[in-house]
């Protein structure tokens, strides 16, 4: 055997404690526009992603979705300089503009591009791209299969399927492979709206069987079995099904200020119980579950660096909400924030106290 | 532990069943091997013991499964996950956690067990199947036999009294499957577990079997014996049987060391070498030419300065280990991947430069899956397609089909073809073009041994008409029947290279039975025997 210290077993950060890092994080991202504190996020999410991702296929997905939002902000911006609001400002060059009929009035094309308004949408643009950043960098640090081994028993039906849909993702990027290599062995176009025609079907079916053949293999290792009574399983199914119905149409009351109180707040109540009522009775004598993840210290200055910065966030806006905004007219250049930074750089912290990832890959 | 009663199952929208009036007993703590030629209903049976037929695949079962006194009709896969275990043909497609460990306990975790029998049960299987340096380990770092092992591993640990395997080494070099067989044989040995496993190379593990099913092509008259009753008057039979037939040796061996008490007599009426010994063909024109080729993905270096050239009129076999090299040499050969270092030449010219219908002229491939080239829903659609891709003459691949496989009904849908069938449509849409290089990425997996000397005698004609035919392959049987010349590739370097019989004969991992047998003499299969018995 390799050195016995290699072998020791370090516990994972719990994955729940990842997420709820993340979700922190990207809440305060939302309420920010300033690019100084936007760029700090996505430096903390990419130090983090760096310095604690296991040596996985989901490891890529942070980089994945770094471009998603480099897109996102490319996007944003060219749609204010063709459709944008016309605003006075630092006119830079000027589109043609389209005269459109009456009925479409309130919408413009074209017209003079001002600076000002491509620096507020590049902002707003690298604001969803932060918030992509601690999307991926969730997804990155947890693989999927370990969050799903976190939902509760009686959502289990629809944990199979997320589980079986998450690895379809991989699933269609191998068939893609496949599909692509035959097309090019049959000498046939592998570029263009012909070379795509003729994929989908191909990947999409590849893709399908695949999944099957994971749905099978699930379900003869026992996945399912169920030591509550068909009875009661139904029963649960049906106060979980009510209860979650309730609880949208009672938030809607809660949120609509003409609906009549009774449709607000007792049936978020009410639906709430009934939602669960059905987990805890479809939970009993389920499964058992090996190495379970355990929420100790870490987790909690984990879940607490990301909490304080989302609290220095909302303490910086209440004391001058112009320091967290791209200041845009007049164009000027951001504030520096010093709470809301320092609270940010907090969040950095989970890199050093999450425990290293376990080298996959070592031979 | 087993025992089917009168079952016959029809798939949905088929007219015939699948399997009929199969009554058979599988007792406890045998290792019953299921034999029969491609498409006869092997996994139809053997998916039967749990219930995936018919509650995963549809269709009509009658007449009574038990396992274990338990009955599938009213029993679910997940109801018998705790008494069988099931592991597919294709381990990738089965598994749900990334990490090793978490993927053993995960069925223990379904069936609700304690942690502490959990923790107890996980350390066993890792030390049963050797998998403990690999534990904390990602699933997708692991060699295609560790793989294998992994997901025995994982449906071991519920503690199934009965484990039902489909074809565990169809896709595994000779190593890692004597890997994988090793761990099966312990487990009947020393565990008393029960065991049906389906395999088309008998020649690997018929010599561990207590009993051969044999399911016939039409799926009735399935019927159960000792291996060597079974086997003496099977239509699929190992190259030892063959020679022992040949021999008339009885009782019928079964291991290569039965084999060899027996052989002194057959030797002695043997020429001391075979006619082809040391005889090496003239070489045809240069068809191809590959020049210090390196490759590498990411850190990994998968071909290290590979030197090669492949000349008109001549099989070539690539083998090697799972993940030595065999696939990228080929897809650099073909032009799927660019050079990264060295060059790929093909009659002059570089495949991965040339334009996709214009590469299709000088070399095709046939890959791993050969349905995946398959797009269209008959098997005319699929010949007029490749016409029209390659811009040949309309007909040119039908012609080429019936060459290689005549009467395949036009209407039929490609997914509806025999494996063997199947790999001869895919050859005759990468053959209509006429490419002098012709490459098969691991043809014979899940073909019969009738479908095997058939492909056989294609390659052999299709060499003799010129062109140059490369196969990668781990089947060494393959290997003696079809191949002129050897290439053996370890960790992306070529290691050696030469005519078959020098390079395969004094291998212990890839010569064949027949050569074991009959060792020192380099005789490399039945036929070479038989010609020289017969003057």
């Amino acid at each position: 055997m390799s050195g016995r210290f290699t072998t020791l077993r370090v516990a994972p950060l719990h994955p729940v404690a990842w997420w709820l890092w993340a979700i922190l994080l990207a809440a305060a991202a939302a309420r920010i526009t300033n690019p100084i504190c936007l760029l700090l996020i996505l430096a903390v999410d990419g130090w983090v992603v760096v310095s604690r991702r296991p040596d996985s296929t989901w490891a890529r997905s942070f980089s994945t979705l770094l471009r998603l939002g480099a897109l996102v902000v490319v996007i944003r911006v060219v749609f204010q300089a063709l459709f944008g609001v016309r605003t006075p400002g630092h006119t830079l060059f000027s589109i043609p503009s389209v005269s459109l009929p009456s009925w479409m009035a309130g919408v413009t094309l074209g017209g003079p591009v001002t600076a000002d308004a491509l620096a507020g949408a590049a902002c707003q643009g690298l604001r969803l791209a932060a918030i992509l950043g601690c999307v991926g960098a969730a997804n990155a640090l947890v693989s999927p299969f370990r969050l799903l081994r976190c939902v509760p028993a009686g959502l289990y039906e629809i944990a199979v399927a997320v589980t079986v849909a998450v690895s379809f993702t991989p699933q269609v990027i191998t068939s893609l492979g496949q599909v692509r290599d035959a097309r090019r062995l049959r000498g046939r176009a592998i570029s263009g709206v012909a070379g795509i025609k003729g994929m989908a079907v191909p990947v999409l079916e590849g893709a399908l069987e695949r999944s099957m053949a994971l749905a099978a293999s699930m379900d003869s290792r026992g996945f399912g079995r169920r030591a509550v009574s068909i009875p009661r399983q139904r029963l649960s199914s049906v106060a979980t099904l009510a209860g979650l119905l309730g609880l949208a149409v009672g938030v809607y009351g809660v949120l609509d200020a003409g609906a009549p109180f009774a449709l607000g707040l007792p049936v978020v109540v009410v639906g709430a119980a009934l939602v669960l009522a059905g987990l805890a009775a479809s939970s009993f004598g389920n499964r058992s579950r090996y190495r379970p993840d355990r929420w100790s210290g870490r987790e909690w200055v984990t879940v607490a660096v990301a909490a304080a910065a989302l609290a220095a966030v909302v303490i910086a806006g209440r004391d001058n909400t112009a320091s967290l905004s791209m200041p845009v007219y007049p164009l000027a250049l951001p504030a520096v924030p010093p709470l809301a930074l320092a609270g940010l750089l907090l969040a950095a912290l989970p890199s050093f106290v999450a425990p290293a990832p376990v080298e996959g890959a070592s031979r | 532990m087993i025992s089917f009663e009168d079952m016959s199952v029809t798939y949905p929208d088929e007219t015939h069943p699948a399997l009929a009036h199969v009554d058979l007993k599988i007792g406890e703590g045998e290792l019953a091997l299921v034999i029969g030629p491609t498409g006869a209903g092997k996994s139809t049976l053997l998916r039967s013991v749990n219930g995936l037929v018919p509650h995963f695949s549809g269709g009509r079962l009658t007449g009574r499964v038990l396992v274990e006194g338990r009955s599938t009709a009213d029993h679910r896969p997940r109801d018998l996950a705790d008494v069988v275990g099931f592991v597919g043909q294709d381990p990738d497609a089965t598994f749900v956690a990334d990490i090793v460990e978490d993927e053993l306990a995960y069925s223990m975790e379904n069936l609700g067990l304690p942690a502490p029998a959990m923790r107890r049960r996980v350390e066993d299987i890792l030390d049963i199947l050797n998998l403990h340096p690999l534990r904390q380990r990602t699933i997708t770092s692991l060699s295609g036999g560790q793989r294998q092992r992994v997901a025995i591993g994982a449906v071991l640990t519920a503690a199934p009294r009965l484990l039902v395997l489909d074809e565990p080494t169809s896709s595994l070099d000779p190593l890692s499957s004597e890997e994988v067989l090793a761990a099966l044989s312990r487990l009947v040995h020393d565990q008393g577990v029960t065991i049906m496993v389906a395999e088309h190379r008998l020649e690997r593990i018929v010599h561990a079997a207590d009993m051969v099913v044999y399911v016939p092509v039409t799926g009735a008259g399935v019927r159960a014996g000792r291996p060597a009753e079974i086997l003496a008057t099977s239509s699929v039979a190992p190259p030892i049987v063959r020679l022992a037939q040949l021999a008339q040796w009885d009782p019928l061996p079964l291991s290569v060391r039965d084999a060899r008490r027996l052989a002194p007599v057959l030797r002695s009426h043997l020429p001391a070498q075979p006619d082809a010994y040391g005889h090496r063909p003239t070489k045809g024109p240069l068809v191809a030419s590959v020049r210090r080729l390196s490759a590498r993905y990411g850190k990994l270096l998968a071909l290290d300065t590979v030197h090669l050239e492949l000349a008109a009129g001549e099989v070539t076999a690539i083998m090697g280990r799972n993940g030595a090299g065999k696939t990228t040499l080929l897809r650099h050969l073909v032009g799927l991947r660019a050079p990264q270092q060295g060059t790929v030449t093909v009659e002059g010219r570089k495949p991965s430069e040339l334009r996709p219908s214009e590469a299709v002229r000088i070399v095709g491939l046939v890959p791993q899956d050969p349905a995946s080239l398959l797009s269209s829903d008959t098997v005319a659609g699929e010949c007029r397609d490749a016409d029209r891709d390659a811009a040949l003459a309309s007909g040119t691949t039908r012609s080429t089909l019936e060459r290689l496989m005549p009467d395949l009904p036009d209407d039929m849908h490609p997914r509806d073809l025999s494996e063997g069938q199947r790999l001869a449509l895919a050859l005759a849409i990468v053959l209509a073009p006429a490419p002098p290089l012709i490459l098969l990425d691991e043809p014979t997996r899940g073909l019969d041994y009738l479908a095997k000397s058939r492909l056989t005698t294609i390659l052999r004609s299709l060499a003799a008409d010129g062109h140059s035919i490369v196969i990668a392959t781990h089947d060494v049987e393959l290997v003696a029947d079809a191949a002129d010349r050897v290439v053996v590739l370890a960790d992306g370097e070529l290691i050696s290279d030469g005519p078959t019989r020098e390079v395969v004969c004094h291998s212990p991992g890839l010569a064949p039975q027949v050569a074991r047998i009959l060792a020192p003499a380099q005789w490399l299969t039945v036929a070479e025997v038989a010609s020289a018995l017969t003057p």
